[in-house]
């Protein structure tokens, strides 16, 4: 079967395959190492002569960003993607797009900071994309993918998910799921949406005002504070909604586990070589992997608390999602965090050390 | 006679534009606004685009240009409206799609993608208010304040060594491949008036025919900003303002 194929592919190639795949009408990106190929083979596809999809090299991130909330706003299936730096030059335009409920997907394939940092793979974006590195009260639906098959069937999800609430989808990669060649089995070819479909799906977006309806407006002004309060709340409320129905994760070796791993993306791959070294030794240890970052399993790792002696938190940062597992068990139990900084990937050898020191 | 006798379709000689909506604006009095507000929805109607139109409303004086005219609108950040109506228009192509931008928003904190949106010769047209402060905050200086001019962030008078010199992008934008059309109009008169409008139609029909991008700078007062009576500060506009700011085409490919 030609759509079963399996292809040999790199993490930024796979989402630009499965961007062109997914009925996506525009991507808008400015290169940084290490997600290029994203916009390289996007520019390689042509998919303008294929599906007519629109690829974009902007002036900067600044303008990428804003290019993705003109073409949201006017009702498209728009993306782009970045790393940290250049993620961090988005965020205002984040916050514009989550203000005007804007369905969107950005990727960040991240490295390590801060400032210009290094190229090399990094997690240390935890923080800015779950809790908003933009400003004002607002949420992000953040998928962490950890293979290259993931990059590409997120890409789908992402769009799902945005337009099914009216909100910017992310998904946070990083350097080694973006670099990394893998087999992948791309998604189905879909038909990008026609002019009526996209009227009837979003009905709100601003592609000129047929007779029968009032101007659909794209903003995130209001300036009057008891109104700019509702449309808060009513966000608010969004949000509830979103944690309520759209967490994702997945459960590895945990039935019989005396300690788990908390990971997420490319370390939630070392955690699995270190927890079967560490069986090896005798030390039951199974992983749970947050594939929604946020909405953050919070229940799923509540219910840890009551069922392990203790919490590793295995992240390839100083220490961020650590926070939100605390929370979640109410620090009834021990979590600790192990992680390398810097750019440096930690080695499973490292992960039992630091899994017995937690012992 | 009656007042309904007057009221007959035979002794219209002047109405408000249909897309111009019922509402108070919020411009003072005398401000340059209302008058190519008024401009862009007699165009807009004119050319039968009420519903093929997507305007991108800056942040500055015009941000809530969406609530006076009756089209679709998208408002973006500070400074981004070019790169906004770059997607919109690449994505829509047969939509007519224009920016809507002041001094402060298109040639300070957006010069980047003015520049950049302009030099791609997208379908677009930059509509530029040029009144040389910012007016929304108060009255700051703006990249286009003369020199010498007061500003409440150059009291003193804008000095050279200070703050360097006023920008004229447009000069700028008219050295662009990507450009057909750069021209610097303005309202303060009936005549002003009737160019400004040709001027607009035809950036606007550049847009719909694939041109390439068109700008028309409209210098303006800002009476509140200058604090000037509106009759002053057309006087000022024209004996200070002009001979900096020289009114007239840049740059016209559009018959080659």
């Amino acid at each position: 079967m030609a759509d079963q194929e399996i292809t040999l592919m790199k993490g930024n190639e796979a989402i630009a395959h499965a961007a062109i795949r997914c009925g996506c009408d525009g991507y808008f990106g400015y290169p940084i190492t290490p997600q290029s190929e994203v916009l390289e083979t996007l520019a390689e596809q042509k998919p303008w002569e294929t599906t007519g999809m629109v690829v974009l090299q902007a002036e900067s991130e600044v303008s990428s960003i804003n290019m993705v909330y003109g073409g949201a706003g006017c009702g498209k299936k728009v993306m782009t993607s970045s790393s940290s730096p250049g993620v961090s030059l988005m965020q205002e335009g984040m916050s514009y797009l989550a203000g005007a409920e804007l369905p969107c997907l950005v990727v960040n394939v991240s490295r390590g900071g801060p400032g210009l940092g290094t190229i090399q793979p990094s997690q240390a974006d935890y923080f800015q994309s779950c809790k908003g590195g933009g400003h004002g009260d607002y949420r992000l639906i953040v998928l962490a993918p950890s293979s290259v098959q993931e990059m590409a069937d997120f890409v789908d999800l992402s769009f799902e998910l945005a337009f099914k609430y009216r909100n910017p989808a992310m998904i946070l990669s990083d350097g080694v799921i973006g670099q990394m060649m893998e087999k992948v089995v791309l998604p189905p070819f879909k038909p990008r949406r026609t002019e009526e479909q996209i009227k009837k799906e979003a009905p709100w977006a601003a592609l000129g005002r047929d007779k029968n309806r009032k101007p659909n407006i794209i903003t995130s002004l209001e300036l009057d504070p008891s109104v700019m309060e509702d449309i808060n709340i009513r966000l608010q409320k969004k949000y509830a909604q979103i944690q309520e129905n759209e967490v994702r994760y997945e459960e590895y070796m945990l039935e019989d586990a005396d300690y788990a791993i908390v990971a997420f993306g490319s370390a939630a791959r070392i955690a699995k070589k270190a927890i079967e070294l560490a069986r090896g030794e005798g030390i039951k240890v199974g992983l749970l992997r947050p594939i929604t970052l946020w909405p953050f399993p919070i229940k799923q790792v509540a219910a840890l608390k009551d069922k392990v002696k203790g919490i590793l938190s295995l992240e390839i940062n100083a220490g961020q999602m650590v926070e939100d597992i605390r929370l979640a068990v109410e620090c009834k139990i021990p979590v600790a965090h192990y992680g390398r900084l810097g750019g440096i990937i930690p080695a499973p050898d490292e992960v039992v050390d630091a899994l017995k020191k937690m012992m | 006679m009656d007042i309904k006798e007057i009221i007959q379709p035979e002794n219209m000689v002047y109405h408000k534009p249909d897309l111009l909506n019922d509402v108070p604006m919020h411009y003072c009095p005398g401000c340059s606004h209302g008058v190519v507000h008024k401009l862009v929805s007699e165009i807009v109607a004119e050319m039968g685009m009420n519903e093929k139109t997507v305007g991108v409303s800056p942040v500055g004086c015009a941000v809530f240009a969406y609530k006076y005219i009756d089209i679709d609108w998208e408002e973006a950040a500070h400074g981004r409206a070019p790169a906004v109506a770059t997607a919109i228009k690449r994505l829509w192509p047969d939509r007519l799609v224009f920016t809507y931008q002041g001094d402060g928003d298109l040639a300070c904190i957006g010069t980047a993608e003015s520049i950049h949106a302009l030099n791609r010769g997208e379908n677009i047209t930059i509509i530029f208010i040029n009144n040389a402060i910012y007016g929304m905050t108060g009255g700051q200086m703006a990249p286009t304040t003369l020199m010498g001019m007061k500003t409440a962030t150059c009291p003193y008078g804008r000095d050279a060594k200070l703050h360097g010199y006023p920008l004229k992008i447009t000069e700028l934008a008219a050295n662009l491949e990507g450009t057909c059309y750069v021209t610097r109009q303005s309202v303060h008169t009936v005549g002003a008036i009737n160019k400004t409008k040709k001027a607009l139609r035809k950036a606007f029909e550049n847009s719909m025919q694939g041109k390439g991008s068109s700008l028309v700078e409209i210098v303006s007062t800002c009476n509140s900003g200058w604090k000037m009576s509106p009759e002053k500060a057309n006087k000022w506009m024209e004996e200070n303002m002009f001979p900096y700011y020289q009114l007239g085409d840049l740059k016209d490919t559009t018959n080659q």
